[in-house]
């Protein structure tokens, strides 16, 4: 899977997650006063409208909390892969984000609610970002 | 509150065609618009509203103005997916009350079966803003988000396939009755354009696992248009005016520890109920925007027809048919499932519900006094929004 859609630049909202991803680092925001996290990576806080947002980097561990194996998909990039598991994962930082989870042998029967998992970092044909997926812990 | 009834659906018109390779999206606005002025006996000249969901290539609140050569003094472009036509319907309650309008046009228009366009598994290419660059590189499909809730609506609450699947039959069995869902099959090609079980569904190819070919909506051209129009015009009008009694709006989104099994439905769907003074079980038909099997089990809970976790047992057996009793009668023009969907189906629950009121379904429940239109528009297990709409025979 080395053909993926990548993000597009400008964008100043996620432009602070990506490139932490060169260094195999996955982030997420604080709010400084409120203690909120933030995630997907934006201006303000969510629960109080704050822009002073702190930048944390997370351990990479968490727990899927749903999933679906895809079999159909018309974009040519994801269309030859066979069956791939699309899942939200929820971090232990308390931050949920969508992400696929690989390395199993057969994610039909390997990919599951409640599974276990830590972030991978993988790198691309092109360009410089890393795109955080998941493994089985 | 005591129930008002200051706004009336007085003329609809379902285009009829769900493969319409020789007509333009604009135009099956257009025809359709006329259609209803028609069926209600207005005329061009009495539009004084005009809601459009910015569909129809050159369209939207001043192109299609301008192509119809109208010149209304309320102009809504709402556009907030599949559901924009309960929030427009919403807002024309509003409008109509408070003295603004008296003829309000709703106007759909889509050629997603001529142009081929793979809603469903196309999957996300754009990116470039804050949120599609969180998901392009993923191959998330809009079908696999809404698999996604499934699977987390079985892992919490055992709900199976089998019983999603009485979705699907209830649907179909609906569908065969109505001879332009039947010639909507025909025409896209159905593989068994007949009665389905839950076997025929559970037997389909899987698309996202854990939803089924047959728990996926169609994808058809087609529109339609709605007339809804004041007190004092329903009066005069050729049809049975068919009230809108409450309306909610309401939104939901991907939140960190949110739960996914929940719509926007649950905070919209109590206020509409609330306004129009009615509860869940007086309802004799509901239309919920089927775009997959998940979207009808969730919305079922989230209007209160049953509890969150018991649409698998309330679902079971039936009990969705028109002629079955137990709960109201769902998608009785045969739903998106196997009836018509462009890509925003919210209009035609409103068409379907519409035509239950005045007592002109195919799968007409007898003596049917109270619908309700609820439309999930975005996505299900992501972004999206629920737009409630109760209505009241005359």
């Amino acid at each position: 899977m080395t053909k993926r859609p990548m993000p597009q630049f400008f964008e100043p909202d996620t432009q602070d997650f990506w490139d932490a991803t060169k260094d195999e680092q996955l982030t997420y925001q604080q709010c400084n006063l409120c203690d909120e996290i933030v995630f997907t990576p934006r201006a303000r806080c969510t629960s109080c409208g704050s822009d002073d947002l702190a930048r944390k980097i997370s351990k990479g561990e968490g727990t899927v909390y749903t999933y679906s194996v895809i079999r159909q998909n018309r974009n040519p990039a994801f269309a030859d892969l066979g069956a791939y598991a699309l899942a939200y994962i929820d971090l232990d930082e308390g931050f949920r984000m969508l992400s696929n989870v690989v390395g199993v042998e057969n994610p039909l029967d390997d990919v599951r609610v409640g599974q276990r998992v830590r972030v991978i970092f993988e790198k691309q044909e092109e360009g410089e970002y890393l795109i955080p997926l998941f493994i089985p812990i | 509150m005591a129930q008002q009834r200051e706004a009336a659906i007085v003329g609809i018109h379902e285009y009829p065609s769900r493969y319409a390779p020789d007509v333009s999206a604009i135009q099956i606005k257009a025809t359709s618009i006329k259609a209803a002025l028609d069926d209600a006996g207005l005329q061009w000249s009495d539009i004084d509203a005009l809601y459009d969901a910015q569909d129809g290539e050159g369209g939207g609140g001043l192109g299609l103005s301008a192509y119809l050569g109208i010149k209304p003094t309320v102009i809504d472009t709402t556009q907030v997916g599949g559901s924009s036509y309960e929030f427009q319907a919403a807002h024309a309650m509003r409008d109509i009350a408070a003295g603004k309008a008296n003829v309000a046009i709703l106007s759909y228009g889509s050629k997603s079966a001529t142009l081929r366009t793979p809603i469903g598994t196309g999957g996300a290419t754009r990116s470039g803003s804050w949120s599609a660059n969180m998901e392009a590189p993923y191959g998330s499909t809009l079908i696999a988000n809404y698999a996604m809730v499934a699977h987390r609506h079985m892992h919490e609450y055992g709900t199976t396939s089998e019983q999603l699947a009485e979705i699907s039959v209830a649907t179909r069995y609906h569908a065969m009755r109505n001879p332009d869902a039947v010639q909507a099959m025909t025409d896209l090609q159905f593989v068994g354009v007949n009665e389905i079980t839950v076997q025929d569904v559970m037997d389909s190819r899987v698309i996202a696992d854990p939803l089924h070919l047959l728990e996926c909506c169609m994808v058809s051209d087609g529109g339609g248009a709605i007339i809804i129009a004041s007190k004092e015009v329903a009066r005069n009008t050729k049809t049975k005016p068919v009230w809108l009694i409450g309306s909610g709006e309401a939104t939901k989104y991907r939140e960190n520890a949110g739960d996914i099994t929940v719509s926007a439905g649950a905070q919209g769907a109590p206020i509409a109920f609330a306004e129009a003074g009615v509860n869940p079980d007086e309802i004799d038909s509901a239309m919920i925007y089927d775009s997959f099997s998940i979207t009808v089990a969730v919305c079922l809970e989230d209007l209160g027809f049953c509890k969150k976790g018991e649409v698998g047992d309330y679902i079971s057996g039936g009990r969705m048919k028109f002629d079955q009793h137990g709960g109201p009668a769902l998608n009785t023009d045969g739903g998106g499932l196997s009836s018509n969907h462009p890509g925003m189906r919210g209009m035609f629950l409103l068409l379907e519900s519409a035509r239950q009121l005045r007592g002109e379904s195919t799968s007409q429940v007898d003596g049917a006094k109270l619908a309700v239109a609820h439309g999930n528009g975005g996505l299900l297990g992501g972004d999206h929004t629920g737009g409630t709409i109760v209505l009241a025979a005359d």
